[in-house]
């Protein structure tokens, strides 16, 4: 291109001026680093009534994180509803790490208190094809949480009192959200015009033929 | 579930079970209810979902933070500016990033108005679904003109696409805060029209009242958030609780109810309205000069991490939760649903109720499929 030939000489850089302090959003945004949160507030409370449950805390940009034993969540759970007032579960969910020693699967519980507005995550490190014990006895909310867990995940939740998938179809075989499903579908044998689309494209058409 | 033979009105009478949707227009999409009755009471009732998930979780894990706010547009589709609220707080956050105040007041006059504009389409068919014809065809008028701002600012009207990580992609175009103002100055008298037609109205009322009753206490547990909790007596509020951007510098009021009915629910989202005409004047009022985008990496990239940052959506708490590796693309992004986990309670608010109610209850709790399914 010939604009580039016509660039102008870079002007020699103006001396620095002893300038006001930078707005915050013109500096260089300083990222969150994650602590130990043992000794915080929180996470003190519950050792105090469960000494033996905290097996990790983490503070990251202000929010606490407590790994519990995956065996006693319920009890976890049902402490922190009753004694340390956490009435409602904000979230329940998973994370898929693959590979990883300590077990596949995060389960990830988010609740909160009403009289301080106080949150806390707690996680439950879950081998494949392990029993979570189910909350849905803690709190109602969970009901539909953990079938979508179940659903997305293939995680078992032990005393469930319904747990079906909900929100793919009853004949559906995978757990989308798994890290080995590929993410452009698979051939669930749905098609309904075979002949006009090929399989292997997931339930709508659209892959490759096989 | 109290005493069945108490509760029927024909004690030899058989149950019957009949599926309600997913092809009903009271139903607000593709909700599918499986209703058992007796006569014309619910026995009980069982949601049915799913008809409209299209692994939005899983795109997301494919995307690039700022190409994954298209996709939050698709999950609520009343509601797109506070679910791209959600998203960018969550990475800003994240990031340490702060926003120019300009971009942050910028977001609150959008999600304002589209907490308008959600909740003047929730007015509108319910009350269409309960009867009442004439609120829908002035309710969208109203919408109608949110929609033109939005187009005049961003290009779109439905899926917005109006927010980056860092700021906005746009400063607001030359004259729309007046055209802006114009709107919501004139816009209070129209919902004072709105409450004259609905408000006293006996009709409504005995179709309201007393329907799909919901105590404080059962309301916390189902983990029911926004004006469905609100409307049972709970004053929160995450804009009061965990304010983000600029809410704590902003005086509005939270509404709250005090019987948890339906037509709390509906005086719960009518102040609400008024409320946020309150904040979007007052962000007209003090928006400060200045640029609209902070100082970010071309690529945004998060640091090893877990987070979640929830906004008030006009349904309930939308929250997202943000897993990363440290890489360009997420690798888990979870979203709470406030309408998900909201219609987890219907059961629960109709059973030993008419049919006509569940169509109400449908009504009240706002739900749209699209965020429910993902």
């Amino acid at each position: 291109m010939s604009d580039q030939q016509n660039v102008p000489p870079q002007a020699p850089s103006a001396p620095q001026a002893p300038a006001a302090p930078k707005a915050p959003w013109e500096e260089k945004p300083v990222t969150p680093v994650p602590q130990d949160a043992r000794d915080h507030a929180l996470v003190r409370e519950i050792v105090a009534v469960l000494p033996d449950v905290v097996l990790e805390a983490v503070e990251f940009a202000g929010q606490i994180t407590a790994t519990v034993p995956c065996a006693r969540i319920g009890e976890v759970c049902r402490t922190c509803k009753e004694r340390l007032g956490y009435s409602f579960l904000v979230d329940l969910t998973a994370v898929d790490w693959q590979e990883r020693p300590q077990g596949r699967f995060d389960v990830v519980y988010w609740v909160h208190r009403f009289s301080d507005s106080k949150r806390l995550r707690l996680k439950v490190n879950v081998a494949e094809g392990v029993e979570v014990p189910s909350v849905t006895g803690v709190w109602k909310v969970a009901n539909w949480m953990e079938r979508e867990v179940f659903d997305m995940f293939g995680i078992y939740f032990s005393d469930h009192p319904n747990l079906e998938r909900i929100l793919t179809w009853e004949g559906f075989n995978g757990h989308p959200l798994r890290k080995d499903f590929p993410i452009e579908g698979i051939d669930t044998g749905a098609a309904v015009y075979p002949e006009v689309y090929p399989p292997g494209g997931g339930p709508v058409a659209g892959g490759e033929g096989e | 579930m109290g005493n069945l033979e108490a509760m029927k009105p024909f004690p030899d009478s058989e149950e019957m079970e009949i599926s309600f949707g997913p092809q009903h227009p009271a139903t607000h999409g593709v909700l599918r209810v499986m209703v058992k009755l007796d006569g014309e009471r619910i026995v009980d009732a069982k949601p049915v979902i799913g008809y409209l998930h299209r692994g939005t979780e899983k795109i997301f894990e494919r995307e690039t933070y700022n190409g994954a706010i298209p996709h939050t547009d698709r999950m609520d589709y009343t509601a797109a500016a506070t679910n791209n609220q959600g998203l960018v707080g969550a990475v800003e956050k994240m990031m340490g990033i702060t926003v120019p105040p300009r971009a942050a007041y910028i977001r609150m006059i959008l999600a304002e108005l589209q907490r308008i504009a959600s909740h003047t389409i929730w007015l509108g068919t319910h009350a269409l679904d309960i009867g009442a014809q004439s609120p829908f065809f002035y309710t969208f008028e109203e919408r109608e003109k949110i929609l033109d701002l939005y187009e005049e600012y961003c290009g779109a009207r439905l899926t917005l696409n109006a927010m980056r990580v860092g700021g906005q992609p746009y400063d607001l175009p030359e004259g729309w805060s007046g055209r802006c103002r114009t709107f919501i100055d004139q816009f209070p008298a129209r919902i004072a029209e709105w409450e004259r037609l609905l408000t006293t109205n006996r009709i409504w009322k005995l179709r309201t009242v007393g329907v799909g009753v919901i105590s404080a206490e059962n309301a916390v547990e189902w983990g029911l958030t926004g004006p469905p909790l609100r409307g049972s007596g709970v004053k929160w509020d995450i804009r009061k609780v965990f304010p983000y951007d600029h809410y704590d510098d902003i005086d509005f009021e939270i509404p709250i109810g005090g019987n948890g009915d339906t037509y709390d629910r509906y005086l719960v989202r009518m102040e609400e309205m008024r409320q946020s005409v309150r904040i979007v004047q007052q962000c007209l009022a003090r928006l400060p000069e200045g640029p609209v985008m902070a100082k970010v990496p071309k690529v945004i990239k998060p640091p090893k991490g877990e987070l979640y940052f929830s906004v008030e959506g006009p349904k309930g708490e939308l929250g997202y939760y943000v897993v990363s590796e440290g890489g360009a693309n997420p690798y888990r992004l979870h979203v709470r649903p406030a309408c998900f986990i909201n219609l987890q309670a219907l059961p629960e608010m109709v059973r030993g109720q008419l049919v006509a109610d569940l169509i109400a209850v449908i009504g009240t709790l706002d739900i749209v499929l699209g965020e429910i399914d993902r």
